[in-house]
């Protein structure tokens, strides 16, 4: 069993389990912020940061590409933030513009540009291609102590891994006082706390997760991640340190299951070929989604809104 | 070639294309300006995303009944039921659940479109997914259209605008104040479903030509560019309408002229562009104007606070304030005011005191809300009015 | 009266009167847009006192104490809260915003909230300690919702929420307490337990300033008086500046001449 799991489904089972943990941690802080959607517009604005970096450099190379998707990132925070503020419109709308305009350029310049010798297109940057990121050099088990093996490990995976670690990390040092600024930014104020930077270094951080992760498995899960997981969680409890456990839990069983049901599912109803691991893991934390909205034990709300 | 394409001569099925997009994005901008109004943007985004489970379903299904999956009807209206699935979905998330709509729509926009990559893929493993072009779907594509399919986009796009014209009044009634337009007897719940109709007919009919990635982008932008030129709903609407139609028509004529300018994008940019200009030219919201206002605003403000502390003999000690009063030779470079200084500082404060009289006065309580701490009392009050003021302060103290 | 803060080469300058003042405001003008809600406003509380802050609707009693705090930004104008700039003085203030300010709906307990009043205490590295925890439940004590504090904060009543509000203020053990309308829309135990507290941080020698609506009880409650309408209409203690006089100019026409008289003695 393991000379087939290790080299073949190991490394995307990690990938996927890494990058969807990755996005569902900073997620529930969006979430509680209402900026849900900051995950999806990221997602979008990263094409265009990673077509530009690619005619900057004239070549497939992660790191200028990283950079150039998480400065896209920033970028359509700011603007996103300027046309909000200058122009005195809804958050939601001048998000709209601003993604869908960037992604925009970046199809045009994509298509614009001779990429047929390397691979990008759109559709990898909306499906990714989980599948693929297979380890050839492990023979079973015992090749995770290989040290010549684990040299050839896809570098998505060590990139995901290293990610996730940084979110984890900023977290953990962040965590009270993001938590204070989420619930009363003006109580935060009076403490002395930058909730405008604190914000901001949430954004960048989600938008580090979300190109991590974009890289090794497509934009899709990326926003599916960020919001189904935590919202899920949302139902289970009324504790923010135990919504994050629930919503760490969600995101890692939609990433096992949904790669499993990709790759033998087909087969279990007669049908020869894996579907897209990335639209099912997606679909998995939706039937999770659902599942909680029906019967999760806090689904309805407890308090009133801000604002009332 | 794009003088040509621009006055609709490449051909017949390229001009009733690109007439077809004219008309589309006149009528996205339009629907696009209501939700827009009503603070519901994004929830275009999830119903757009949300219609690509349909395509594929339906093209499954028309292939399962021995059919070749093409028909663009049938996988127009299998993307129709999956978007008010999706809708549905959205609906009942914030309704029974403690989700935000922001949260609600994320979910169905990711999960909805997940599935539909699943369904794609599936289709892909049956080896006919290629011919059905089903890809074009997700960025638009308006290359080697049928003749059938460029009149049916553009006979949508025109039912599409004969149900806005009829719905006009009772829509923008509701999206600018719901619960007046509910005690004017208005079925708020029914005018918004057929705004989320049409929201789902310009998404449906979008489909080809701009692919459901980008559809969103129609509804949006024309209406946040037209919020930057008028303060009334009315007039957003009409300018909407005409950014979307003006964009939707030199995107789609643009991209007739090249075989790798992908329509959808170029509709966008040409919108974004129109949006940009709005963003830093619109005379009263735009980016320029607002800075240019604010520090006019803020020099009024320290100013007329300088004046005041001048008045009543205070040191001031606002750089802002000092170079300000300098500037206006109205103070020394020591902080002593100069005789004109002294002049207008006496009537800062003559003024304040008039203001201060005026409120007593009930009968004036509409006149003394307008204070701000800079309007000038004669902007309210006629000359007489004043006379009667001072009348009562007596006197006009010594200015310092 | 009039205090400066800083001299014209930037030094300062010690003047009597408003060093030691727990919050002193200079020429504060606030605007959200074009129109100043709050314009020119000085403003020099008093140590060891409650203020109350009264004011028409929308007559810029919240943005004022907000602004000083650097919760909204302000056009022009200077704070200082004991003599320095409010920057170096963050531990000395407790801030209660209003009630409706939150998302009650978020997901956490009566003592989270209570212990983030220890945050500067415990700091960003530091972690929480069974005396902390300890410390807040002592600060739930003191308004009475001690077996409250393992709920969600969204099952609790308004007035339940406001003195959880307090309790968090409480933790912070500042020297000037800023509350934001804590008597809107509570019931009428919470009132007295608000009160009672705010009193007590008095006779500890605290300097308690209040956003408050309800012109009947004014008279009862506080020690001095700051009437805003836009700008500074009155200041001083309740004796002189709660008037007849001082209350027309603030509400002119919006309160009638009968209940001015009932209110101000």
């Amino acid at each position: 069993m393991g000379s087939e799991f290790v080299p073949l489904s190991l490394p995307p089972l990690l990938i996927g389990a890494f990058a969807a943990v990755a996005c569902a941690l900073p997620g529930n802080f969006l979430l509680l912020r209402r900026q849900a959607l900051i995950g999806d517009a990221i997602s979008h604005v990263a094409l265009p940061g990673i077509v530009v970096a690619f005619l900057i450099t004239g070549a497939i190379s992660t790191w200028p590409m990283m950079i150039g998707a998480a400065g896209a990132a920033v970028i359509s925070v700011v603007l996103i933030e300027v046309i909000r503020r200058l122009g005195r419109i809804e958050p939601g709308a001048a998000m709209g513009v601003v993604f869908t305009a960037m992604f925009a350029g970046g199809v045009l310049l994509l298509e614009q540009t001779d990429t047929s010798s390397v691979h990008l297109d759109v559709e990898h940057a909306l499906y990714g291609n989980l599948e693929s990121l297979i380890w050839l050099d492990a023979t079973g088990w015992g090749s995770l102590l290989d040290w010549d093996a684990l040299r050839h490990l896809p570098p998505e995976l060590p990139r995901i891994a290293v990610t996730l670690l940084g979110v984890v990390l900023f977290l953990w040092l962040f965590w009270r006082p993001l938590a204070i600024s989420t619930f009363d930014e003006g109580f935060a104020r009076t403490l002395g706390l930058r909730t405008t930077a604190l914000g901001l270094a949430l954004v960048v951080v989600a938008a580090i997760a979300a190109v991590a992760a974009f890289d090794a498995v497509g934009s899709i899960i990326v926003i599916a991640m960020f919001i189904c997981p935590p919202a899920a969680a949302r139902m289970m409890t009324n504790r923010l340190g135990v919504q994050v456990a629930w919503s760490v839990a969600f995101a890692l069983l939609s990433a096992v299951l949904g790669y499993v049901l990709a790759g033998y599912g087909p087969l279990w109803i007669g049908m020869y070929d894996a579907v897209s691991a990335a639209g099912m893991i997606a679909t998995v934390s939706g039937v999770i989604l659902a599942l909680t909205a029906v019967f999760g034990p806090c689904r309805h709300r407890a308090g009133a809104p801000a604002g009332v | 070639m794009l003088a040509q394409a621009l006055l609709l001569q490449l051909g017949y099925n390229a001009t009733l294309v690109t007439i077809g997009a004219a008309l589309l994005g006149a009528a996205a901008g339009i629907t696009g300006t209501f939700l827009f109004l009503r603070k519901r943007a994004l929830v275009a985004d999830a119903v757009s995303h949300a219609t690509l489970p349909g395509v594929a379903m339906a093209f499954l299904i028309m292939v399962a009944l021995g059919g070749e999956g093409r028909s663009l009807i049938g996988l127009l209206l299998g993307s129709a039921v999956s978007a008010m699935v999706g809708l549905w979905c959205m609906n009942a998330l914030t309704r029974h659940t403690r989700l935000a709509e922001d949260a609600a729509i994320g979910a169905v926009l990711s999960v909805f479109f997940g599935f539909g990559v699943v369904l794609m893929t599936v289709i892909q493993s049956l080896g006919v997914g290629r011919q059905a072009g089903l890809e074009g779907f997700l960025l638009g594509s308006t290359a080697g259209m049928l003749f059938a399919d460029a009149v049916t986009i553009a006979l949508g796009g025109l039912a599409v605008l004969a149900v806005i014209a009829v719905m006009r009044r009772p829509m923008l009634l509701v999206s600018f104040d719901p619960e007046y337009a509910a005690a004017q007897g208005v079925n708020v719940p029914r005018v918004d479903m057929a705004m989320m109709a049409l929201v789902m007919a310009v998404t449906v009919v979008g489909l080809k030509i701009v692919g459901l990635i980008l559809i969103v982008a129609l509804l949006i932008i024309p209406a946040v560019t037209a919020r930057f030129w008028s303060e009334r709903a009315g007039q957003v609407v009409i300018l909407s309408g005409a950014f979307g139609g003006v964009a939707a028509y030199l995107g789609a004529a643009v991209s007739a002229t090249a075989p790798n300018l992908p329509t959808g994008p170029i509709i966008v940019l040409f919108s974004a562009a129109l949006f940009l200009l709005s963003l830093l030219l619109a005379p009263g919201r735009g980016v320029l104007a607002a800075i240019l206002r604010h520090r006019r605003f803020q020099a009024r403000v320290h100013m007329r606070q300088g004046l005041l502390a001048l008045a009543q003999g205070q040191e001031i000690f606002e750089p802002l304030t000092r170079r300000l009063l300098r500037r206006a030779g109205l103070m020394r470079a020591d902080g002593v005011a100069t005789d004109d200084g002294r002049a207008q500082a006496a009537k800062a404060l003559r003024d304040e005191a008039r203001w201060a009289m005026l409120r007593r006065d009930q009968a004036q309580e509409a006149a003394s809300a307008q204070y701000d701490g800079l309007r000038g009392i004669e902007t309210v009050l006629t000359a007489d009015q004043i006379a009667a003021l001072d009348a009562r302060i007596g006197a006009p103290k010594e200015a310092i | 009266m009039d205090i400066a803060l800083v001299s014209r080469d930037g030094k300062k300058i010690t003047e009597p009167g408003g060093q030691d003042s727990p919050l002193a405001i200079r020429g504060l003008t606030v605007s959200y847009g074009e129109k100043p809600a709050v314009f020119s406003v000085d403003m020099t509380v008093e140590a060891g006192k409650m203020t109350a802050i009264i004011g028409p609707n929308g007559a810029g009693k919240s943005t004022l104490l907000k602004a000083a705090l650097g919760v909204v930004p302000a056009v022009s104008g200077r704070v200082q809260v004991f003599g320095k700039p409010i920057a170096r003085q963050r531990g000395r203030i407790a801030y209660v915003p209003q009630r409706a300010s939150v998302d009650w709906d978020f997901p956490t307990r009566v003592i989270d909230v209570v212990l983030m009043g220890l945050y500067r205490e415990v700091g960003l590295l530091g972690r929480l300690r069974g005396r902390h925890v300890k410390q807040a439940e002592a600060c739930l004590d003191r308004v009475g919702m001690k077996d409250f504090a393992h709920r969600q904060i969204g099952q609790l009543s308004g007035g339940q929420q406001q003195r959880v509000f307090l309790a968090r203020a409480l933790a912070q053990g500042a020297d000037l307490y800023v509350l934001d309308e804590p008597f809107a829309g509570v019931d009428a135990a919470t009132e007295k337990a608000i009160i009672d507290v705010l009193k007590a941080l008095r006779a500890e020698g605290k300097t308690v300033v209040v956003v408050h609506h309800d012109l009947a009880t004014v008279a009862g409650y506080f020690d001095n008086v700051f009437l805003i309408n836009t700008r500074k209409v009155a200041e001083g203690t309740v004796a002189e500046a709660f008037t007849a006089d001082t209350l027309h100019d603030a509400y002119g026409g919006r309160l009638a001449t009968a209940q001015i008289a009932q209110v101000a003695g």
